[in-house]
């Protein structure tokens, strides 16, 4: 069997590599001549990780040791595995992108991801590793029956796994040939058959490495990025961002923002503009929407609930948050620098130019800081920073496959399908890597589907779907004592169907005819902006043609999207949905679908009675507070 | 599920000890999670209906918006410290006491 593992190793390591170096090339932000540096990086940080999944291939035997590593991994580990598994390249490359384009707003947005874990902290954790084992389904069955649990619980970990997942897929395809030009499908199966390396061969054990490694690149990247900007400044606050509103880049970016009303204002006005709130966020319901998402979301997280499985105690799922917490919440307060000093040193519209969301910020300021787009130490910066990128988006897609997987395996095949007989571990874990193969495909198909999809707004909904379903039902399970089976089905359809359905017909989806319009204002306004930039290139100060450059070039992208988006849109009347219109105006479901959740469980639960749910709660509440029993419930 | 008919489950939740410990623990846990939520959604309808305070420098070029932004980090530490130290002197010890009581009788 050991034999047999290693060799597959062997060639999955060979396999990625080949196909990496084999990849045809596009247009990257790395230069042809220094692409061997990034190479070289990305080789070392995968025979790093491989290495780790070769030691332990050999430790994962039984079902407990593939879905939560037997139990064995300390609080400190897995608060540095939460934060890999949790700082996707949403978070990484994303908030200090819309810092960058945005300034105060894309701060103000990193604050949600953290604050959710006080959620995790005081309700979840703790109670979750007392009564459970592998999966979400498992605390649900704990009191309520248990197939209808495995089944309804299964179906969500799926629905949202996979929102979650193909955001990550997409994102990343895309993020890897923006970076260094691989073909977008290339680079979408190189992801898949990393991760799927990873968790085929060392289950939880190895991808718990893989998030803690990752996890320490990315803090060590940027607080050596950090470092260089803030340095110059003698680690003063003000005096940096003293620097960043005075920037002219900065400056015109807030113009361009404002549109008209900035004419009125001098350009310290403008800077000072970029500290302020409103240049990103406009309807604050739907803000706040999106912050309940986070807040409550997190928590029902099946990818972040089953880390709290790895620890061997309450008290270690405790410390686990605690050190999580400082490691999210850190990386954030440094993002702040790496956003300001990109829009500072790089400049918004340059950002933009590489990539329109702005996610190319960091990697950019790598660039910069390292001696420019020419000199060595600047694309080995770059090539380091990207390299994190890949990794990153591997191990959020290693925790979240593997969180699938055991929803299958686990749930559906042995819980539902044996019934809760006993099912030898040898056939739970060949069941467990089956599962895996199959995510693991389906992920990578899903992600070539989907190209050139704007799936941005799948994270959000996946949130969205973990708070209003997951979340109620794991919370009120756990602490009402009336809260049975019945008000968990109900709940779990409401909470799922209410967030999927309501971001169906909100602004996310596709209406032709305000794509229509909003293209032909682009290509309307075109002739009077271009006079005016031909006018600005001939300035004879330089700052000002160099920013004209930059808006031609913009300009004639945001001209090729609405030629584009014409095109796609043609004969065209109706969304998906068959609407003309949006029928709900706001982004983000939360705010109506999370308290219509929890109403749904409370309906639920005193509508229908069961017995098994009455009579277990002593017991679930008793355990859940003290741990009575909490170390044997990992042994069998 | 594993069910363990040694113990009896409604003893311990209606052993005093666990009487005291829930009550503690629900006092501390929901007045936490109140005040979190309460004080993290202050920032985005700040942000949206009192941007002129937002607005008034405090520090160089720094303004109120951006130092209460960075208030909720502390604050975020600063809860989850607090709640770490209660529950690392006080409620595991408790929930100690009853499950090392109620393991041993149940055998």
């Amino acid at each position: 069997m050991q034999t047999t593992y290693r060799r597959w190793l062997a060639w999955g390591i060979a396999g990625v590599l080949t196909v990496s170096s084999g990849a045809a090339f596009a247009q990257g932000a790395v230069s042809d001549k220094y692409r061997w540096i990034t190479f070289l990086v990305f080789a070392a940080i995968i025979t790093l990780t491989m290495y780790v999944t070769y030691l332990a291939a050999k430790r994962v035997k039984s079902a407990s040791d593939f879905y939560t590593a037997g139990g064995g991994v300390s609080g400190l580990q897995n608060g540095w595995a939460i934060a890999g598994d949790y700082l996707s390249a949403a978070s990484f490359l994303g908030i200090a992108g819309l810092i960058s384009q945005y300034g105060y707003d894309g701060f103000m947005y990193s604050v949600g991801w953290l604050v959710a874990y006080i959620t995790v902290l005081l309700v979840i954790a703790e109670p979750c590793r007392n009564i459970g084992r592998y999966t979400l389904p498992d605390i649900l069955a704990y009191r309520n029956n248990p197939r209808a649990m495995r089944v309804v619980g299964a179906i969500s970990v799926i629905t949202v796994s996979t929102f979650y997942l193909t955001a990550q897929m997409v994102g990343g395809g895309v993020l890897v040939k923006t970076l260094i030009g691989i073909d977008y499908e290339i680079s979408v199966i190189a992801v898949g058959v990393l991760m799927l390396a990873y968790v085929l061969f060392g289950g939880m054990v190895a991808t718990t490495w893989v998030q803690i490694i990752k996890a320490i690149l990315l803090v060590i990247a940027s607080l050596v990025l950090v470092m260089l900007v803030w340095l110059p400044y003698g680690f003063s606050l003000p005096a940096f961002l003293q620097d960043v509103v005075g920037d002219p880049k900065v400056q015109a970016k807030v113009a361009s923002l404002l549109g008209d009303p900035a004419k009125n204002m001098s350009a310290a006005e403008l800077g000072q503009r970029f500290l302020e709130p409103g240049l990103y966020f406009k309807n604050p319901i739907d803000q706040i929407s999106l912050g309940l998402a986070l807040v409550f979301g997190t928590a029902g997280m099946p990818h972040i609930l089953m880390r709290f499985f790895t620890v061997p105690t309450a008290q270690q799922a405790r410390k686990s948050v605690v050190w999580a917490m400082a490691i999210i919440g850190g990386f954030y307060v440094l993002t702040l620098f790496l956003g300001f000093g990109a829009a500072k040193h790089v400049g918004p519209a340059a950002i933009a130019a590489v990539d329109a969301g702005g996610n190319m910020a960091g990697p950019l300021l790598a660039q910069y800081l390292g001696g420019g787009p020419e000199s060595f130490l600047g694309n080995f910066m770059l090539a380091f920073v990207s390299a994190v990128a890949f990794a990153t988006i591997v191990a959020v897609v290693a925790g979240l496959v593997l969180a699938a997987a055991s929803a299958i395996a686990h749930d559906l095949y042995v819980g539902v399908y044996h019934g809760g007989d006993v099912v030898p571990p040898q056939m739970q874990v060949r069941a467990a890597r089956i599962a895996t193969v199959v995510v693991g495909a389906m992920a990578i198909t899903i992600g070539i589907a989907a190209k050139g999809q704007n799936v941005a707004h799948l994270v959000a909904l996946a949130f969205a779907v973990a708070a209003s379903a997951n979340f109620p039902c794991v919370l009120l399970t756990l602490y009402w004592r009336r809260c049975n089976t019945g008000g968990i089905v109900l709940g779990m359809i409401v909470g799922t169907v209410l967030a999927v359905g309501l971001t169906l017909v909100s602004p996310n989806v596709t209406y032709p005819q305000a794509v229509r319009a909003a293209a032909q204002k682009v290509l309307d306004g075109e002739a009077a902006k271009r006079s005016a930039i031909e006018a600005a290139l001939a300035s004879t100060e330089t700052h000002v043609a160099e920013q004209a450059r930059l808006d031609l070039a913009g300009l004639d992208k945001a001209v090729k999207k609405a030629q584009d988006d014409l095109a796609k849109v043609e004969g065209k009347e109706r969304s998906i949905m068959g609407l003309e219109k949006p029928a709900f105006e706001l982004k983000n479901p939360g705010i109506i679908s999370i308290p219509l959740g929890f109403l749904a469980v409370l309906l639920g639960s005193l509508l229908f009675r069961d017995k098994r749910s009455e009579d277990l709660w002593p017991e679930l509440y008793a355990r859940q507070n003290t741990g009575i029993l909490a170390s044997k419930a990992t042994s069998h | 599920m594993a069910t363990a008919p040694n113990i009896d489950w409604n003893a311990v939740i209606a052993d005093p000890r666990f009487q005291k410990l829930h009550l503690r623990k629900q006092l501390v846990l929901t007045g936490l999670m109140v005040f979190s939520v309460f004080y993290y959604f202050l920032l985005p309808i700040g942000a949206a209906y009192f941007q002129d305070l937002y607005k008034v420098k405090v520090w160089g070029v720094v303004n109120f918006g951006l130092l209460f932004a960075l208030s909720e980090f502390v604050v975020a530490w600063g809860i989850a410290i607090y709640y770490s130290r209660v529950a690392n002197r006080d409620f595991d010890r408790m929930a100690r006491e009853i499950a090392a009581d109620y393991e041993k009788k149940g055998g």
